[in-house]
């Protein structure tokens, strides 16, 4: 467990949450994918066909996001499900919803002092790359990108301070 | 362990699957399992007929799992009926709140079939 009260980085989030954030993501893709995910592309090679978020509300403000090709998103789902990813159809939502929210509630539980005073919002997921995201954080993104089945994920925490 | 009937409760159908999914892997015969997406829902199966076994999320739309949980203490037909709360809530305090309200266990996510079995198992044992 972290302490929310410590040495702050240049972009204004305590310097162990970019850690704690990949911890978070990877317990949840070998807890619940039984996947461990590999080392990270470019950071700007990351399709944005799905894209889900959860909102932190509270003592951590802010919006957690999980993008990721539609083939990443429903492989993902199948993962998950134990079946055929050409079974998936409209779970793939719900799944890719999912995995945003544990990863925002593992990251939120990492943190001492913050999980009895931060509250998630129900996962929404975006599909298509035509939007552009403005959000009112102003700290961060601590952002990580890995590999999951050869394929680019990004997941990333912009926070408000 | 005779067959049990579970209630899995949570607003995501992919959580619910998953959940299944672990109780049978963690060896717990199941002759029927319902879902609910809410605490409300979740009520109204409950006049269906008894279950043996809650699994329950606890941020859900419409009823959450405390305020389900909290209910059930007054239902007849959920009497000595275990409850294991399943969460992305870690919090200690979240924890007793959910004890407190009634619940038997409490997992948090991500989960392992193997946390389910530790879990589970030993509210189902207690409970015949």
């Amino acid at each position: 467990m972290k302490s929310a009260n410590e040495l702050i980085s240049p972009n204004g989030v305590p310097e162990s949450w970019s850690a704690l954030l990949e911890l978070s993501v990877r317990e949840v893709f070998e807890i619940m994918l039984g996947t461990k995910i590999s080392a990270p592309p470019a950071e700007n090679s990351v399709p944005s066909d799905f894209t889900a978020m959860v909102g932190l509300a509270g003592q951590l403000c802010g919006v957690l996001t999980v993008r990721c090709s539609s083939q990443s998103a429903v492989l993902m789902a199948a993962t998950m499900l134990g079946m055929d990813p050409k079974q998936v159809g409209e779970q793939v939502f719900d799944a890719l919803g999912e995995v945003c929210n544990m990863i925002a509630g593992n990251f939120k539980n990492k943190l001492t002092g913050v999980a009895d005073h931060c509250m998630l919002s129900v996962p929404t997921v975006i599909t298509g790359a035509d939007f552009s995201f403005h959000s009112l954080a102003d700290a961060g993104p601590l952002e990580f990108y890995f590999l999951f089945d050869g394929r680019p994920v990004q997941v990333a925490l912009e926070i408000h301070s | 362990m005779k067959k049990i009937r579970a209630l899995i409760v949570d607003d995501s159908s992919v959580m619910r699957k998953i959940v299944e999914r672990s109780l049978r892997q963690a060896g717990i015969d199941l002759e029927e399992v319902r879902e609910a997406s809410n605490g409300a829902e979740a009520l109204g199966m409950l006049k269906d007929g008894p279950v043996d076994l809650i699994l329950c999320d606890i941020n859900m739309p419409v009823m959450d799992g405390l305020e389900f949980v909290r209910q059930l203490q007054g239902a007849d037909v959920a009497k000595g009926v275990p409850v294991v709360m399943i969460t992305t809530e870690g919090s200690e305090t979240h924890v007793v709140q959910a004890l407190s309200c009634g619940a038997r266990g409490y997992i948090r996510k991500p989960f392992t079939p193997d946390q389910v079995k530790e879990h589970v198992i030993p509210v189902l044992e207690a409970k015949q």
